[in-house]
């Protein structure tokens, strides 16, 4: 009984002050702060994914959401304000009472709609097997013991193939948008001894990562968005090219993750299984061979996106 | 029992990080703000910590693992500055 | 509870007490850098505190080193961020400019 109040006091507060920093980030004036808030709010949702027991999720919330996704929203925040202070952009005029209303409103009936779908499937009839027992119960042939990771490489692994096609568009977007802005100042004593051990130290959790994702949560993305931490830092404490190669090697980093992975769904597809269907005894190094490119894939990619632009 | 202390102790972590990020929402400078790195960074990871022993999810000292380098590279994100440039 | 368990609660519970104290001191002290100082500090014993707390009841020696490898890296990376940030809010922030 105190366990379950407890629990349910632990709930409110952490709900609320998600809510409360979404608020804060969504109606600051000034969009470097509104960042540094969407930066505290997504360490914040970490810990509400880790409150609901869904580890995977809250690695790559951490990781992806909070680390890379606020380092590049906040350059390009100040890269904003500072050419607005200049003259060179204008901001967007403020948006009128009724559309902002009307899009509350409108979320509002949206999150009602959600909410009554997520109670049919918890109390609706449990007629027919659900997808999930389906998926859970052929986990162990899958290759890997972890569920999340038998869904990302193996049930869904096209959607992953996509995911990194996507990732590549991204960037091509970005360099076609023309050169890299300023390096960033050389690093004082302090900033270069804590990289000197911070870089080796995420490389590491990187390959940590990726190997236990087999087993246990982890796995390809955020052992790549440790990678690609590794670069944000290193670009950070003055380094040019985020410790990335020269361009060529880059072009062959990023595209490694599709390339390994399409290889492999068309020669399985040429040994007449179907395209990513794989055999039962090789899953496991297949998957294993298709997630360490994409690490190094997705690393390359997300230091890349974060330098900003080809070198001219 | 000792479970319960643990749940606790959690939401008395939780209840000082709420509090500690009003100073990040008014904090009338920006370096305030950077701040919300180093609380969440550190007062997160004891919070995991907890609830790792406490819901019986050791995976979650995984979690806790990155949240610290993930602080440390946010707060150097907030701090550094471009070559020729006094502001950001 | 053996008495491990009860130097676990007592270790927790100091470690909880200082994360309030590095709180307080971040909410009422009345200078940026004052503020810093009370934050990083207690924080990081707090934290220190409640890993030496949570240690007995891992399992393994392995998950054990782990939890010390993340108080270490939070001393050293909590150390270097604070001095980040001072320095920056030393040198007269631009940002500053804009709000």
């Amino acid at each position: 009984m105190i366990h379950d109040l407890w629990l349910l006091v632990f709930d409110l507060v952490l709900v609320g002050t998600l809510i409360a920093l979404a608020v804060a980030a969504l109606s600051s004036p000034e969009p470097r702060r509104a960042v540094m808030l969407f930066i505290a709010f997504g360490l914040w949702l970490s810990l509400v994914w880790a409150r609901l027991r869904a580890p995977d999720v809250a690695l790559a919330e951490a990781a992806i959401g909070a680390g890379l996704g606020g380092a590049l929203m906040l350059a390009a925040a100040r890269r904003q304000a500072r050419e607005t202070a200049e003259g060179q952009t204008v901001v967007a005029q403020r948006s009128s009472p009724l559309a902002i209303w009307g899009l509350a409103f409108g979320s509002l009936i949206a999150a009602g709609a959600l909410l009554w779908v997520y109670y049919q499937t918890l109390h609706g009839e449990p007629g027919t097997a659900r997808l999930a027992d389906l998926a859970l119960d052929r986990v162990p042939e899958s290759g890997v013991s972890n569920p999340v990771t038998s869904v990302l490489l193996n049930y869904r692994a096209y959607d992953t193939l996509l995911e990194l096609g996507v990732l590549m568009a991204a960037l091509m977007g970005i360099w076609s948008l023309g050169r890299a802005p300023a390096p960033f100042q050389p690093a004082g004593p302090a900033l270069t001894a804590m990289v000197a051990w911070v870089v080796p130290l995420l490389i590491l959790t990187a390959g940590y990562m990726l190997w236990i994702g087999a087993s246990a949560p982890g796995g390809a993305f955020q052992a790549g968005a440790l990678l690609g931490a590794a670069g944000v830092i290193l670009r950070l404490a003055g380094h040019p090219a985020a410790g990335l190669p020269g361009e060529t090697a880059q072009r062959w980093l990023i595209t490694l993750g599709i390339a390994v992975f399409a290889v492999i769904g068309l020669a399985l597809m040429g040994a007449g299984l179907g395209f990513l269907t794989y055999p039962a005894g090789q899953a496991k190094w297949l998957i294993l061979a298709v997630e360490s490119a994409a690490t190094l894939a997705i690393g390359a990619t997300l230091a890349a996106a974060y330098v900003g632009g080809g070198r001219g | 029992m000792i479970n319960e202390v643990y749940l606790t102790v959690s939401l008395i972590v939780l209840l000082t990080m709420s509090v500690g990020l009003i100073r990040v929402i008014i904090g009338p400078t920006p370096s305030d703000r950077m701040m919300a790195a180093q609380l969440l960074g550190t007062a997160g990871i004891g919070m995991l910590l907890l609830l790792a022993t406490a819901l019986g999810v050791p995976a979650l000292i995984d979690v806790a693992l990155i949240f610290g380098l993930l602080a440390a590279v946010a707060v150097a994100a907030f701090t550094r500055r471009r070559v020729g440039r006094d502001e950001a | 509870m053996s008495w491990i368990d009860w130097l676990s609660a007592v270790l927790v519970a100091l470690g909880a007490l200082f994360f309030i104290v590095g709180t307080v001191g971040l909410l009422r002290l009345p200078d940026l850098f004052s503020r810093l100082h009370a934050l990083t500090k207690a924080d990081n014993l707090g934290l220190g505190l409640i890993m030496l707390g949570v240690l007995p009841q891992v399992g393994g020696p392995l998950q054990g080193l782990k939890l010390l490898m993340i108080w270490l890296l939070v001393l050293l990376a909590g150390a270097t961020g604070a001095h980040l940030i001072a320095k920056r809010a030393l040198r007269g922030d631009g940002e500053d400019l804009f709000e």
